[in-house]
């Protein structure tokens, strides 16, 4: 039993879909304007996955090479009607705020990547439990991202108030521009954490490869081009 | 930069002055707090630190003046770090940031605190002028005295008001030959055509009054003499240039006619921040004595 747990490690820490492969960036900057949206986008995800992954393992002997995309897009959309049906019927509030984002996770990139890049090869256990690490992965991101911007944008989190009352709740974090300026600090932190120490030397100076417009003189590129010619 | 900050000093001068000693603590508080970043993430860094070229406390200056002395003390803060660490300091420190440190902060503002940031200060006599700004005086179809918009008595942020003071700034950065004159007046020019021509579109009457609140009641003069003509985010090529101000005036006045704000200059600006490396690229003059395309 090595492999599933090897599969959820992979999907939430080593190959964190949203902080390290960098897919589905779509629903990560447009849903997550709140925690529970964000957790709420991340686990209709995650169920959808579980199920297009294991479908598509099991189908993978029958499903020809040439005609596997259109038939992935079949399995992953019925289950996203499934999952937006029931959402439909059970958790309206959460069904009305993520609105058109249900639907498009037919197109989300880690469903259709996951199937190709592992369902599509390997037994269906563990591709089961590697749809439920990355979706596993993708919930904790986007709750992460949506309790930080509900945090500054808001002052609360999972709609309890969490700030003093001093606390002037910074807008611009729920709107789009939020969302990047998150996703970049906690991609930073994760990649800061990861790769600890790394040797790897800073480049000396920052240059923009622009040398007509350089200013520097001191910078020795410009100049052997300026030999060069 | 030291240049920047003398013709700076007439219009922030004029602000303390008029709008008090809160003008003064947020704008020390700003120049504070962009120093005090700049200096910190260098040594955290282990950068050279770079805080000597001033370009910080021209930064703070710039951030300051566009801020309405009522704001909280926090304000400037929260502005300084931005401008610094997340527009100048990430994207490599002076000369590389692709759009103005203290106009970017000045939005990001606007947008994070849209209601304190348009709290503007209540000065002067008790008349019908002290309870809103030029800009928003003629929205409403009422009319300013041009003594009061060239002196600067009337609301505004810290250093948009008085006319007279910016243009001395600017004579002075224009002997001491650190801009050109030709984007201020491009800003300025394109304006008030792009102005006249969407009122006129709209179907509402021009008048001389509307067209020079537009161009003396808000920040415009203050941002085309300042703000638009920053080295680094600014084409250095002669039609870049005028380009630049002409896309600035386009934006403004769109801003200004369509859109839900008072004020659209600073967002003017740093929208064609962006385009500076296209403008650059497509005016980029062709070298004396050769044919056929110029640069690469």
């Amino acid at each position: 039993m090595i492999k599933p747990i090897e599969r959820l490690y992979n999907g939430i820490i080593k190959e964190n879909p949203t902080f390290v492969l960098m897919l589905g960036m779509c629903p990560t900057l447009a849903v997550t304007t709140s925690a529970i949206n964000g957790l709420g986008m991340g686990l209709s995800t995650c169920a959808v996955l579980m199920m297009s992954n294991l479908i598509i393992s099991l189908l993978r002997k029958f499903i020809p090479d040439r005609v596997r995309m259109p038939a992935y897009i079949v399995i992953v959309a019925t289950f996203v009607t499934v999952v937006e049906l029931l959402m439909q019927a059970y958790v309206r509030p959460l069904y009305n705020a993520l609105g058109l984002f249900i639907p498009l996770i037919v197109v989300n990139c880690i469903i259709l990547g996951r199937a190709e890049a592992y369902a599509s090869k390997h037994s269906p256990l563990p591709s089961f439990f590697d749809g439920l690490g990355m979706g596993l992965g993708f919930t904790v991101a986007l709750t992460l991202i949506g309790s930080f911007r509900e945090l500054l944008g808001k002052g609360s989190v999972f709609g309890l108030q969490i700030m003093p009352k001093g606390f002037v709740p910074a807008t611009i974090m729920i709107m789009a521009p939020g969302a990047f300026f998150v996703l970049a600090c906690l991609t930073a932190l994760q990649n800061k954490l990861k790769l600890g120490k790394s040797k790897v030397e800073p480049p000396e100076k920052f240059c923009s490869g622009n040398c007509g417009a350089c200013m520097d003189g001191t910078c020795s590129i410009g100049k052997k081009e300026d030999a060069d010619k | 930069m030291l240049d920047v900050i003398i013709a700076l000093s007439p219009t922030m001068i004029f602000g303390f002055v008029y709008f008090g000693w809160r003008a003064l603590m947020i704008t020390a508080i700003s120049v504070a707090s962009c120093v005090l970043t700049e200096f910190v993430y260098e040594k955290l860094m282990k950068l050279p630190v770079t805080v000597g070229d001033l370009s910080a406390v021209v930064t703070g200056l710039i951030l300051a003046l566009s801020l309405y002395s009522t704001a909280p003390w926090w304000i400037p803060i929260v502005g300084g770090v931005f401008a610094i660490l997340v527009v100048k300091m990430l994207f490599g420190g002076i000369g590389q940031n692709f759009m103005n440190p203290a106009l970017t902060a000045r939005c990001f503002l606007v947008l994070a605190f849209s209601s304190i940031m348009t709290n503007y200060p209540e000065v002067g006599e008790i008349d019908a002028l002290s309870s809103a700004t030029p800009l928003q005086l003629i929205k409403d179809g009422g009319t300013v005295s041009y003594a009061k918009m060239f002196i600067g008595n009337h609301p505004g942020s810290i250093g948009e008001t008085s006319a007279i003071a910016i243009l001395a700034g600017m004579a002075y950065l224009l002997i001491r030959r650190v801009i050109t004159v030709k984007v201020p007046l491009s800003v300025v020019g394109s304006t008030a055509a792009f102005v006249a021509l969407f009122t006129a579109l709209k179907g509402e009457p021009i008048t001389l009054n509307f067209l020079v609140v537009h161009l003396l009641g808000g920040g415009l003069l203050a941002a085309a003499v300042f703000m638009a003509t920053d080295y680094t985010t600014t084409p250095v090529t002669f039609w870049g240039q005028i380009i630049f101000g002409v896309t600035v005036g386009l934006f403004t006045a769109v801003i200004r006619c369509f859109g839900g704000m008072y004020e659209g200059i600073s967002f003017a600006i740093i929208l064609a921040n962006l385009l500076t490396p296209i403008i650059e690229k497509v005016t980029y003059p062709k070298p004396f004595g050769l044919r056929g395309g110029g640069a690469k």
